[in-house]
């Protein structure tokens, strides 16, 4: 069975590369354009891992990740923050909103590859 | 799907996210200081710069970046946003936009500008005053490019804020080759102990442990000693610790990076071990014997489903496990076993909020992405419907005298809908004039920098919608009026402080729809047109005799005539060879109209009409020597039934007809198309005086008016070919082809251009 990833991203850019990135190294993909929309699509995508953005309207990845954590049935599930903000505080931020790893921008897919693996069986 | 269509895309993107970041900054300008409107610039600026990123656009990325810091600033209150704060960033928006295009395009920016901006940029987030607010100097007195000393690059520029932003690298390429890990490879002894919050944050012990198995040869302890009796045991709780013995060639930090996601959420130790001890050594100083790590006990069931609680012999089993591989993972399983029904009640209620959540996101406006062509296609047939449907009408009302029938009654049903059809059909092309008029605001900043005015725009009816393609073509004309408005409308912050106005100029965009036309109103509270001026650059270019009787309307409208220019001297603007006649006629092209009125000391008026589609046409039906030929009703000004004495002769073929006491040449339009050998008599037909490119008027001559309509344009280029003096064609009613006049090409033929007629216009007939 392939793995499902669900990402969240405001970015139609960033979409289509984790789309291309993902597809290619086997998985399969559900995308959301923001926490909102992505906290919606959660139960009927039902993931493995989570690929979620900071910065975006309406709710913010931390937001997001909280809603997720919330989510009885999925607040075990890895949440990789994906993200130029490379801070400590930022990054900080995101763990104590109960992140399971993060991937710095600019976007590379190995890095992305490498990091999902990490943090799935 | 490959990169380059992405990178499309992220151009794309670039462009909606710089109209979000203007018009956020010019809404922060008029005073909002909603913190939604702060994010979204912020948003806009980050998304550029994260997708430039991937692409690799240094450039971009270093000024975004340092635009992005600043914003940050007022983000968090650090940075109070000023109307000096914005020039700044309204600036910079404009050289984010020059970077992206440069990106997109090719070519190159102006670096000496990009990098003033990435220098004020960084004062303004130290918290240092923004620039003077004083009007800016004329641009002219700055050096040019060419002369000016070469910048800095702008990623140069940028590195002394990059303090703090270290992007943590992380690969795993160094990895791998586990086999090779041989005896004489350094020990380390990790201890690891997770505590609870790891799991909840997703973590898994197994998998981090199973990463470092990656780094080199290891044995793995798992202590239990914690684990409390099964009646006391929290399910949630973290019980276990692992003790593991590694010989890598990686080094200390590779291990702690395996760590990396869990540092905060776990106790863990890394010592190294000396080097010259065997593995004998170690494994002693456990307290208990170590067990081999069994990788492929974690690839068996990944992510087991969450099915129905444990049998308890199976928990009892779990605690009886000897692999530390298959203990963990059945702790983080039942830990989500136990919670599970606990909190259904919970889960139902987020459902149920989640899904309100969603209605009110659909009711919030979703969009689709539609290729243009689709919609083209879906216009043309819903063209040939509305065409067919005419024609079926016809043959109806022909057939069926009384004209009380059923079949009648549904005809004008379907006529009706086939209308409603077509309307909406056409709003699907319909855009809001929005994206054009926020190009705008930026030329009226660059202008007034340029001539040290102080301008302000303000813009009403954006959301006005009008087809895609008037849309695009309207930008330039519009450019160049506000150019104009700015450069000559407007007067000198002293010349206006002396004529008891403010300062600061107003220019005001406004776009409403009409009577089925969209007007855009471009307004300036400047002079208004100097008439004696006008009047006199006239007369010296022979446009008009100079005892000539204008009224002024009339020599208002003078300032459209070709090669019209009352700028005493040749500006930095002006200059270009583009005059209002170019703006005339481009606003024609669109079927449009275009007036000005003036008032002396208080401003202008221009007001521009045009169609809210190009894909049908209103037009006069007429009769041509046995031809139905559509003339545009844009293009007409009136019609008259000429009298015989009004008519002139001039010269050996030339006529001309008086109209209220002026000459207005006669333009037999069946001759000019050689519909015709010889002039028709224009006391037998109608005469249609129409407002030809030069500005001039020409009447044209036709044998009869058949009546007035609405007319789906077919392209004679895409069916036919291109045939001189008809700009395209119209299926009738009837079913006959009915040709569309080009009005201007008659004209322009009558003055003694004459159409390329090899074509033979019979056979498009």
């Amino acid at each position: 069975m392939k793995k499902k990833v669900l990402t969240v991203d405001d970015s139609r850019t960033i979409r289509n590369m984790l789309l291309v990135t993902l597809n290619n190294a086997g998985f399969e993909t559900i995308q959301a354009e923001d926490g909102v929309e992505g906290l919606e699509v959660l139960e009927d995508a039902n993931p493995d891992v989570i690929v979620t953005d900071i910065n975006m309207p309406r709710l913010d990845g931390f937001g997001f990740i909280e809603g997720v954590r919330k989510n009885e049935k999925y607040r075990a599930i890895p949440i990789l923050v994906l993200t130029t903000e490379s801070d400590a505080e930022k990054k900080n931020r995101a763990r104590q909103a109960g992140a399971t790893g993060w991937i710095v921008k600019p976007f590379d897919p190995t890095k992305l590859i490498d990091a999902i693996e990490r943090v799935t069986a | 799907m490959d990169m380059n269509e992405i990178k499309e895309i992220f151009f794309q993107e670039c462009e909606e996210q710089l109209a979000e970041l203007e018009s956020g900054l010019l809404r922060l300008n008029d005073g909002d200081r909603d913190p939604e409107t702060v994010n979204a610039v912020f948003r806009a600026v980050h998304s550029i710069k994260g997708g430039a990123g991937a692409f690799a656009l240094d450039d971009l990325v270093s000024f975004a970046h340092v635009f992005e810091t600043t914003l940050d600033c007022v983000r968090s209150n650090k940075l109070e946003p000023t109307q000096d704060v914005l020039k700044v960033m309204l600036k910079s928006a404009d050289v984010l936009a020059d970077l992206t295009n440069v990106a997109r395009d090719g070519g190159s920016v102006d670096q000496a500008r990009s990098a003033q901006l990435i220098r004020e940029l960084e004062a303004l987030a130290k918290g240092e005053a923004p620039p003077a607010a004083e009007a800016p100097a004329p641009k002219a007195a700055a050096p040019k490019a060419a002369s000016a000393p070469k910048p800095a690059p702008v990623a140069a520029a940028a590195a002394p804020n990059d303090e703090g932003f270290v992007p943590v690298a992380f690969s795993f390429d160094d990895f791998g080759g586990e086999e090779e890990a041989m005896i004489e490879h350094p020990a380390y002894e990790v201890v690891f102990k997770p505590k609870s919050e790891l799991y909840t944050k997703g973590n898994e012990a197994t998998l981090l442990l199973r990463d470092l198995s990656r780094l080199g040869e290891m044995s793995i302890h798992c202590n239990m000693d914690s684990l409390p009796p099964l009646d006391q045991m929290d399910p949630e709780a973290a019980y276990f610790s692992w003790k593991v013995s590694i010989r890598t060639d990686k080094g200390e930090d590779a291990i702690r990076s395996v760590f990396e996601f869990a540092e905060w959420d776990c106790e863990l130790d890394v010592i190294a071990a000396d080097a010259g001890e065997g593995a004998d050594g170690e494994t002693e100083e456990l307290p208990m014997q170590p067990v081999p790590f069994d990788l492929s006990a974690l690839d068996e069931e990944p992510h087991a489903p969450l099915g129905v609680v444990e049998e308890e012999e199976q928990i009892a089993a779990a605690q009886e496990a000897v692999t530390a591989a298959q203990t963990a993972s059945n702790v983080v399983q039942m830990a989500a076993n136990t919670s599970r029904a606990a909190a259904a009640e919970k889960g139902a209620a987020a459902a149920a909020a989640a899904q309100n959540n969603a209605q009110q996101a659909s009711a919030a406006g979703q969009t689709i992405r539609v290729d243009l062509d689709r919609v083209d296609r879906l216009i043309n047939l819903v063209g040939e419907l509305v065409i067919n449907q005419a024609m079926l009408s016809q043959s109806v009302i022909e057939n069926d005298s009384n004209g009380v029938s059923s079949i009648n009654m549904g005809l004008e049903e379907l006529q009706q809908l086939t209308r409603e059809i077509q309307d909406s059909v056409m709003a699907i092309r319909a855009q809001p004039v929005k994206p054009v008029f926020q190009r705008m605001a930026r030329t009226v900043r660059e202008i007034a920098d340029i001539t040290g005015k102080s301008v302000r725009l303000v813009t009403e009816g954006e959301n006005t919608e009008v087809d895609k393609t008037v849309i695009d073509k309207l930008a330039e004309p519009l450019t160049h009026m506000i150019r104009n408005a700015v450069d000559h409308g407007l007067e000198m912050p002293e010349k206006r402080l002396a004529a008891g106005k403010s300062a600061e100029g107003t220019v005001k965009l406004t776009a409403k729809h009409r009577s089925g036309r969209i007007v855009i109103e471009l307004s300036d509270d400047g002079a208004g047109i100097n008439r004696e001026k006008v009047r006199q650059k006239a007369i010296d270019n022979d446009l008009i005799a100079a005892d000539a009787n204008l009224s002024d309307e009339e020599i208002d409208n003078l300032i459209f005539h070709a090669g019209f220019s009352t700028a005493d001297k040749v500006s930095d603007l002006s200059g270009r060879g583009v005059g209002m006649d170019v703006v005339k006629r481009s606003i024609q092209a669109l079927g449009g109209r275009i007036n000005i009125s003036s008032k002396p000391g208080q401003g202008s008026v221009f007001t521009m009409s045009l169609p809210l589609t190009l894909a049908v046409l209103d037009g006069m039906v007429v009769t041509v020597a046995g031809q139905t030929l559509v003339v545009p009703l844009t293009a007409i000004v009136e019609t008259l039934q000429p009298d015989a004495a009004a008519i002139h002769s001039f010269g050996a073929t030339q006529r001309l007809i008086s109209i209220r006491n002026s000459f207005c040449p006669l333009v037999d339009v069946g001759r000019i198309l050689n519909f015709r050998a010889t002039q028709a008599n224009p006391v037998e037909g109608v005469a249609l005086l129409v407002e030809s490119e030069g500005g001039g008027q020409r009447a044209l001559m036709v044998d009869a008016i058949q009546g007035q309509r609405q007319v789906v344009i077919k392209s004679l280029e895409a069916n036919y070919t291109h045939v001189p003096g008809i700009a395209a064609a119209t299926i009738l009613g009837d079913g006959r082809v009915a040709l569309i006049l080009d009005v201007d090409a008659v004209v322009a033929a009558s003055r003694g251009q004459p159409l390329n007629l090899e074509t033979s216009l019979a056979a498009a007939g």
